[in-house]
């Protein structure tokens, strides 16, 4: 008879059954991983300064990623052109925020407004060549794995090649605007400005995805259809429409992280896609294809191990990514949070 | 006499290089049970697979309320009012039943927007939904999964409603849960095309009947026609009443 | 004859067997049909590279691998002799602990990759292949002790393959026969010996096991073959066989650094050329590899044409410059996938197969 009243939570007999245990341990090992650091370290300022650094860099390895991650869980298509949007996102940076130097001038606001606006830009042009990527190079090939990866190698080889044509193949520095150079102090550690406002951005973008996934219709739509394609498009929904939104806005992430790595180095080279290649696919591989949360946490192992090690044993450094991809390979073999797949 | 919501003239379909279905013919009437029977790899899923245009026919036509249904896209054709409940029962494990029951809704943006009345009388059928409308449904068992299932194709009206298998591997007493259900939806005079191996449960329900061997309909007629002729029965689907379930 | 030293895997086209037969000529008397250093450096740059490129098709034409990880392989062959050469003074022992060295670590390694990785799903273990490439390219600068780090490793060769060992005193047939001839000719009889056994290898029942692999894993171990092993030993072989062209590389130039051997621009170039060629022929490496590296000299010429004739115009000039040429060779390789699927070897035996009665 309510027919008005929402369908409020089952009462007392539903709630002696708990909901799904949520699985705590990945983020136990983040945890355990700052802790173990610790001791490694030494000083407990050295140890924050790097803890920052490292999560500051997973969270920008993250907002790259994510976009991946997704859209070969939900389309099945692997994307070896991704460092194509990164890239292409630097060099806009280059662009405008190198136009915009003059007016922003010594402005804390109106150079913050030249971040943004670079990061703005740098969304709209790769999310733009992003669509025209998937129409022309992924669509022939849906379910052609082995397709996939060669063409979107060929896509990433030429698009790297036309970003040399338009900004040429040399370095090109990207300075951080005055007011975002230099560090706070906490007590002893010193904690650098820009990779404070990465980490909010990061975050930002964390929270914005976690809220559409878990949250909207959309984001229903997109975790059912990683799951099982089929079942959503006989529930009468046009999922390959949403696959070139997903696309699309994994593109543009992409460039926004590209902004932000290219910040954090403070300069830019046609090859940045190529080298964030390697690490955001081991990111992938560790968190799950197809998993946000698994994305997250295994950027945020990533970005910690680098700096970790870089600062503990740099000679190792680069082993260590791939060491930590292999230990939790045999932890889990399908990443830290695997998508159970029709 | 009713109308036939559902015409199938000549139907082939080929997977790749295989040609599974010869010339598939048989109608679907408004408003009553159809089944679909026939032995294992007789071409009955492919047949329902074929309707929903996940695999599409390479020749022939099917009609859907008179409008042909060939070429169309999957999601174009449930957009025209049919539901389907596959064998392997689609259910996104990852998702709360909650979820599941939103995105089976087309017309609800999140769970608030759920037809309330429609919901308890779904939650009357099936009170294991209602219990756990929080938990996962990977972790439900398999009878309450095919329960979800069948929820999702009907929390919103819809004009056909075709299910694969839904008894398979169920306990007699989910499987006359089920039927208690189905003979709910018949009540409403919804439409349903219904495959399935056991036949004490196609009797019960079925009004119609098509009867399938190697990807052809060898019989078409009224249910009780076949429930009587036992001879029938045995020649068309080697068995008798009493040994099958 | 030529059957049976074919492994009965004929070119099955007249006009492939005529480009074939052209090509193995052409490359027997190169010294003295195209005498200069640079045309002998274009000729052994196409015997290493058409050994590398079939070592590649085994892997992924044959039995359906993705993998980044096969210049690693060859960067072992090359960084073997290289450091044996340095470490123990240039001589035929260097030599041969060098080679022999660098395919022990090559067995080991891809067998270890083989194991681990392929047990995962095919996406992994080409992503996988990548990151321990990447890392092993960044290894070989580091440790520069050993390796020479970015500036290599320059060595020197066995007497008899040494540039200044001249043993005969009068010009032969037009040219001086030095050390330089002599390496040429070891690298064309390995390369040819060992296309024929590869020849053999993809032709031999464990081929055809291969093929079905590629074609249809789960039901090739329905039926009972065990996946895994055989997917291991063809990413061994395939590793074997680019450590070799690796070695020999390094014996033509007496120099390897990580640019020669392990950069991805080559393994690029690897993909490029099994592609255009044609996936799981064989053949196709033999076609490709010396399209491919007559193009890679010669397309920069054609290049510079075209710029200086689009000269003054801003961004359309750089589209032709000599330097961007791996763009239109991008564009060409996107272009083989979709429309030329099965290569040139592919197509010219479609066309022969297409005029039989």
């Amino acid at each position: 008879m309510s027919a008005t009243t929402a369908i409020a939570t089952p009462t007392a007999a539903a709630a002696a059954v708990p909901k799904a245990q949520f699985d705590w341990r990945p983020l136990a090992l983040l945890v355990g991983l700052m802790g173990l650091a610790l001791p490694a370290i030494g000083t407990p300022s050295t140890w924050l300064t790097l803890t920052v650094a490292g999560l500051a860099m997973g969270l920008i390895i993250f907002v790259i990623a994510s976009g991946l991650t997704l859209v070969f869980g939900l389309m099945d298509v692997l994307n070896f052109g991704h460092g194509v949007f990164i890239a292409l996102g630097a060099f806009m940076a280059t662009t405008v925020m190198g136009g915009m130097t003059g007016w922003a001038g010594e402005s804390t606001a109106l150079q913050l407004t030249s971040v943004f606006t670079a990061m703005v830009v740098a969304m709209v042009v790769a999310g733009a060549v992003g669509w025209a990527f998937e129409r022309v190079i992924v669509r022939p090939v849906y379910g052609l794995h082995l397709k996939q990866i060669l063409i979107t190698m060929g896509g990433m080889i030429v698009g790297e090649e036309i970003i040399k044509v338009i900004w040429g193949p040399q370095q090109i520095a990207l300075p951080l605007p005055s007011s975002l150079t230099g560090s706070w102090l906490l007590g002893e550690a010193s904690i650098e400005k820009y990779r404070v406002m990465a980490a909010g951005i990061g975050l930002l973008v964390f929270a914005a995805l976690a809220f559409t996934l878990n949250r909207t219709k959309v984001g229903l739509l997109i975790r059912a259809g990683v799951q099982d394609r089929e079942m959503v498009e006989s529930l009468g929904y046009r999922i390959r429409r949403l696959f070139v939104g997903v696309f699309v806005a994994g593109s543009a992430l992409a460039g926004l992280g590209g902004v932000m790595w290219g910040l954090y180095q403070q300069n830019v080279t046609p090859q940045i896609g190529g080298q964030v290649n390697v690490l955001i696919f081991i990111v992938i591989i560790i968190g799950g294809l197809g998993s946000t949360l698994g994305c997250f946490v295994g950027a945020l192992l990533v970005g910690l191990m680098a700096n970790y090690t870089g600062f503990l044993a740099p000679k190792v450094a680069l082993f260590s990514n791939i060491g930590l991809m292999v230990a939790i390979l045999l932890w889990r073999p399908q990443g830290l949070y695997p998508v159970t797949n029709r | 006499m009713s109308q036939n919501l559902l015409e199938l003239t000549g139907v082939h379909t080929h997977i790749g290089a295989y040609h599974i279905l010869h010339g598939v013919d048989f109608v679907v009437p408004e408003g009553e049970v159809t089944m679909l029977l026939g032995r294992n790899g007789a071409g009955k899923t492919t047949t329902l697979r074929t309707i929903m245009g996940l695999w599409q026919a390479s020749a022939g036509d099917l009609r859907f309320k008179g409008r042909s249904l060939k070429g169309q896209a999957t999601p174009d054709i449930a957009t025209q009012g049919i539901a389907y409940v596959p064998e392997s029962m689609g259910i996104f494990t990852d998702l709360t039943v909650k979820e599941n029951m939103v995105l089976a809704a087309r017309a609800a943006r999140n769970a608030s927007e759920l037809d309330t009345q429609r919901l308890e009388w779904i939650f009357g059928l099936f009170p294991a939904l209602k219990k756990f409308w929080l938990y996962p449904a990977g972790k439900l068992s398999g009878g309450q999964k095919q329960m979800l299932a069948v929820a999702r194709a009907i929390c919103e009206p819809r004009a056909l409603i075709l299910i694969d298998e839904p008894s398979k591997g169920l306990a007699p007493s989910i499987i006359n849960n089920l039927i208690a259900a189905f003979k709910e939806l018949k009540r409403q005079k919804t439409t349903i095309l219904l495959v399935e191996q056991n036949f004490m449960m196609a009797k019960a329900l079925g009004d119609w009947v098509a009867v399938m061997d190697n990807g052809r309909v060898v019989h078409r007629g009224a249910m009780a026609e076949l429930a009587e002729d036992e001879a029938m029965q045995q020649r068309l689907l080697g068995l008798s009443l009493g040994t099958h379930q | 004859m030529l059957n049976r030293l074919l492994s009965h895997d004929l070119p099955r086209s007249r006009w492939l067997a005529i480009a074939l037969l052209l090509i193995v000529i052409g490359l027997a008397v190169a010294p003295f049909a195209f005498p200069g250093s640079k045309s002998l450096n274009v000729a052994a740059k196409m015997l290493v590279f058409i050994l590398l490129v079939a070592s590649y098709d085994l892997l992924l034409g044959y039995t359906g691998i993705v993998s980044f990880a096969h210049t690693m392989f060859f960067g072992i062959g090359a960084y073997g002799v290289a450091v044996a050469s340095t470490r123990m003074g240039e001589g035929w022992p260097a030599l041969a602990v060098g080679v022999a060295g660098a395919l022990l670590i090559s067995l080991a390694l891809s067998l270890v990759i083989g194991l681990f990785s392929l047990r995962v799903k095919a996406i992994f273990y080409a992503m996988i292949t990548l990151a321990v490439a990447s890392a092993f390219q960044t290894l070989a600068s580091q440790l520069s002790d050993i390796t020479g780090g970015e500036d290599g490793l320059s060595f020197k060769n066995p007497t008899l393959f040494s540039p200044s060992f001249e043993p005969f005193e009068n010009v032969v047939l037009g040219i001086t026969i030095d050390g330089r001839i002599f390496s040429y000719y070891a690298l064309f009889f390995v390369v040819l010996g060992l296309f024929l056994v590869l020849l053999r290898i993809v032709n031999s029942p464990f081929g055809r096991v291969l093929q079905a692999i590629r074609e249809n894993d789960f039901r090739a171990e329905a039926i009972g073959f065990r996946t895994v092993v055989f997917r291991t030993l063809s990413n061994v072989l395939s590793a074997l066989f680019a450590c070799a062209a690796g070695a020999l590389l390094a014996l033509w130039l007496r120099y390897t650094g990580p640019d020669t051997t392990l950069s991805f621009e080559i393994m690029l170039d690897i993909l490029l050329i099994v592609v255009i060629g044609g996936m799981g022929t064989m053949y196709g490496a033999v076609v490709g590899a010396v399209l491919f590296v007559l193009a890679q000299n010669y397309l920069q010429d054609l290049l510079k044409i075209g710029a200086t004739a689009l000269e003054g115009v801003p961004v359309l000039a750089q589209f032709v410059s000599p330097d961007r040429w791996l763009l239109w060779l991008g564009v060409l390789f996107v272009l083989s996938v979709y429309h030329f699927p099965t290569g040139v070897v592919g197509r010219l035996r479609a066309l022969a197969l297409s005029h039989k009665p």
